[in-house]
């Protein structure tokens, strides 16, 4: 197997609607100079950057020549990744696999979004098949919304339960994340009574779109223990980006991407148990209804027990297995940088530096991605650097 | 390094308005690039696909291709980029030990775009746009401050665009393979001095494909594996102003980068044959002094010589290169794809004698911004 990986470091911005005062170069500057202080390193230290956000939610093209001002990338080896909504994560894993095959040492991932500069609903309506899909395709919600009505037609989900996540969620962001986006505390009485947007879903149980950048600095072993003394090692990365057009996954009310890419990552990280493995999870769940409908995809509960666990109270941040602490992606939607803020997230939660939110006694974490046509893509991080 | 060898290529023919769709495309060389390595789709277990929304059309245009190139069913991923960058996400995740055959797919159909709105996106939006810059007036900016720095000459680029365009006519591939003489291409059509129609590249619909395995598979499955044995990318920054449109000193170091790699000193007397990113018939000029064929400015002389054409001491772009046939994104894969027929001495009327050592190269974003080199051995 190739070389140990880990994540010794992360930076973000505090996350808004719209950062007016900054580009999308600046935006990364800020992600990227805190990232550097965190870990007292500079850009020379830098061996080799991958970078990701959605082209035409800023319209600019060959983004990552663009955006090497915003890092300082000047003579450095850049590459950009994008696959939609999973581009964080799919930022975060190019750049595992960057250290683990001793190419590079150091490696600085970046994931961005200034969706105050776009349409992104219009934008991401494109992503569909323009004969066959496009008329009808309502942007990200359409799918996720037929998605929960078939969970709840099948299993007795509520939007109540979706509600209960907005909830979680948006409470954790409120009360624990300076950098989340949306700072309220909201009840389920708030998310019932705010507007459908797509029929089961409501305004509240969606996500926003925010302005925001993370950036993330994966090492190898031996730059790991030079550069800080707990490093979050990388067991685990999966991926399965198995659709092209909507129909092929709405027929399933649960998330089968999420459950080959959580698969993969727990057979390579040696979990085999995740719920009670687990320590905390950072789930990229675009809408609190998923929230409900994937936990049996992550093997968090049996087919259908997602409202039970939800109800139950176990994922709230004091619950045996807290999910987003941070408030999650309905609290904070920089889209490129989404994906690599939940790997970010799961980092500090695992490097015990996640401050008010920090969920104790964490040896293992997870951080998934989602986008594109319904994919997944999943990250087990750790304390240790392998499962006995 | 532990070794990494491309065991499958395959291309379409590159044309304009290619009536097949992206995925199409994709299939098509998905499919030839299996039947050349002698697998089947079963046999992929990984896939790294290279897409452009802008050139595309549309958003998360890597889902056009997933179907199409059996990434639906496996570890995916995609590179936006040249497809050079494309195999080296490839390359590192065999080097990971966590998979082997992997499967590189590079498609574009940029005839059915507007490449100079396309190519204007490139640009700053406040400073830059408005000034109408786009992937041949910038590059018109570049010929001219080389040309005026080291006394190039437009009768010496012109010299690139006839021996290419004469390459292709051995190329079944290329879109313009073409007869002409250095007296054609300074007449024709002028776009944005010093470029001329004849200067510059076509914009290609194609694709295509490349599959990779690690050595002790390689050897299994194929009886002419061709090794990557240098990799190197690097980039430049971004404003045109903030740079000496001249320097290549991006690409210097990305291909010693490679060249440290694969153990290469003197890169003139050690590769056989180049395929190089000639989008414009100055690049190849000035990418042969930024690769160590020659002397900063040196590159004129290089090509009066004939040191670069077919039975010289290294032909470049014996496929007639970018000038002949640009499916952008495809395009630095195609380079690689041309450089593993040549080591495998099957590159037809096109084939360089004896070539053992070859060097593959892509670009990304205006004048040659970033590159991706790659040091290739049968």
């Amino acid at each position: 197997m190739g070389n140990r990986v880990s994540i010794v470091g992360v930076g973000q911005t505090h996350h808004k609607s719209k950062i007016p005062e900054c580009n999308g170069q600046e935006l990364i500057g800020i992600a990227v100079r805190r990232v550097l202080e965190n870990t007292e390193l500079t850009m020379k230290d830098i061996d080799a950057v991958v970078v990701g956000n959605m082209d035409h939610f800023e319209s600019i093209n060959y983004g990552d020549m663009w955006s090497v001002l915003g890092f300082g990338g000047y003579m450095k080896p850049v590459l950009k990744v994008t696959t939609g909504g999973t581009t964080g994560s799919a930022v975060g894993h190019a750049a595992f696999y960057h250290v683990a095959s001793g190419l590079f040492d150091t490696v600085l991932a970046i994931g961005w979004e200034q969706n105050s500069e776009s349409d992104t609903t219009a934008a991401i309506v494109t992503h569909c098949d323009p004969l066959i899909e496009r008329d009808f395709y309502g942007g990200a919600i359409g799918g996720l919304a037929a998605q929960y009505s078939m969970y709840m037609d099948k299993y007795g989900a509520t939007e109540e339960d979706a509600a209960l996540v907005s909830v979680r969620d948006r409470c954790n962001a409120a009360r624990y994340n300076p950098y989340a986006h949306l700072r309220e505390e909201i009840t389920v009485e708030d998310v019932l009574k705010s507007p459908y947007i797509s029929y089961p879903l409501r305004l509240l149980h969606m996500c926003p779109r925010s302005d925001g950048a993370c950036a993330v600095i994966f090492a190898s072993e031996e730059k790991a223990r030079r550069i800080t003394s707990k490093p979050a090692w990388i067991l685990g990365v999966g991926n399965s980006h198995r659709s092209t057009y909507l129909g092929d996954e709405i027929g399933l009310p649960g998330l089968r991407s999420l459950e080959i890419a959580a698969k993969e990552a727990y057979r390579m990280a040696g979990i085999t148990d995740p719920f009670n493995q687990i320590d905390v999870a950072e789930m990229y769940l675009p809408a609190a209804s998923a929230g409900v409908s994937w936990m049996e995809a992550m093997g968090f509960c049996e087919e259908g027990g997602g409202p039970e666990l939800i109800r139950s109270g176990v994922t709230n941040i004091d619950g045996e297995l807290p999910i987003n602490p941070s408030g999650g992606v309905i609290s904070t939607n920089c889209i490129g940088a989404t994906g690599l803020i939940r790997i970010g997230e799961a980092a500090l939660q695992v490097m015990g530096k996640a401050e008010a939110r920090q969920v104790p006694d964490v040896k293992i974490a997870a951080a998934t991605g989602f986008g594109g046509c319904f994919w997944s893509d999943v990250m087990i991080l750790s304390s240790l650097s392998y499962l006995d | 390094m532990e070794k990494v060898a491309i065991i499958g290529v395959a291309q379409t023919k590159y044309m304009k308005n290619n009536p097949n769709s992206h995925d199409e495309m994709a299939f098509e060389v998905t499919n030839k690039a299996l039947e050349d390595a002698g697998l089947t789709i079963e046999n992929i277990d990984n896939s790294v696909t290279c897409t452009n929304d802008f050139w595309d059309g549309r958003t998360i245009s890597c889902m056009t291709i997933t179907d199409a190139t059996g990434s639906s069913r496996v570890p995916t991923t995609n590179v936006e980029g040249d497809g050079t960058y494309g195999v080296l996400i490839g390359l590192m995740r065999i080097l990971s030990g966590y998979h082997n055959i992997t499967l590189v797919v590079a498609q574009s159909k940029g005839s059915i775009g507007v490449p100079s709105l396309i190519t204007n996106a490139i640009f700053d939006p406040l400073y830059e746009r408005m000034l109408g810059l786009d992937a041949v007036n910038s590059a018109a900016l570049q010929a001219r401050r080389y040309m005026t720095k080291y006394g190039i000459t437009e009768e010496q680029c012109a010299k690139v665009s006839v021996k290419n365009h004469k390459n292709a006519l051995n190329n079944p591939h290329a879109q313009l393979p073409l007869d002409i003489t250095v007296e054609d291409v300074l007449h024709s059509r002028l776009l944005a001095d010093p470029i001329k129609l004849l200067d510059t590249s076509p914009i290609s619909d194609g694709a295509c494909a490349l599959i990779l395995a690690r050595e002790s598979d390689a050897k299994k499955i194929c009886k002419k594996p061709v090794w990557i044995r240098g990799v190197g990318h690097c980039s430049d920054t971004y404003h045109l102003g903030d740079r000496d449109l001249s320097d290549v000193s991006v690409l210097e170091s990305a291909a010693k980068r490679a060249y440290d790699m694969a153990g290469i000193k003197d890169p003139k007397k050690e590769i056989h044959v180049a395929e190089v990113y000639d989008a414009f018939s100055y690049m190849e000029l000035m990418w042969m002094e930024g690769l160590g064929f020659c002397e900063r400015g040196g590159a004129g002389a290089l090509i009066d010589s004939g040191f670069t054409e077919m039975g010289g001491p290294l032909p470049v772009n014996p496929s007639g290169g970018v000038l002949s046939a640009h499916p952008v994104l495809a395009a630095g894969l195609a380079r690689i794809a041309e450089a593993v027929l040549q080591l495998r001495g099957e590159a037809g009327s096109r084939q360089v004698e004896g070539a053992r050592v070859a060097l593959a190269h892509g670009i990304e974003g205006a004048c040659g911004q970033g590159h991706c080199v790659y040091v290739l051995e049968r």
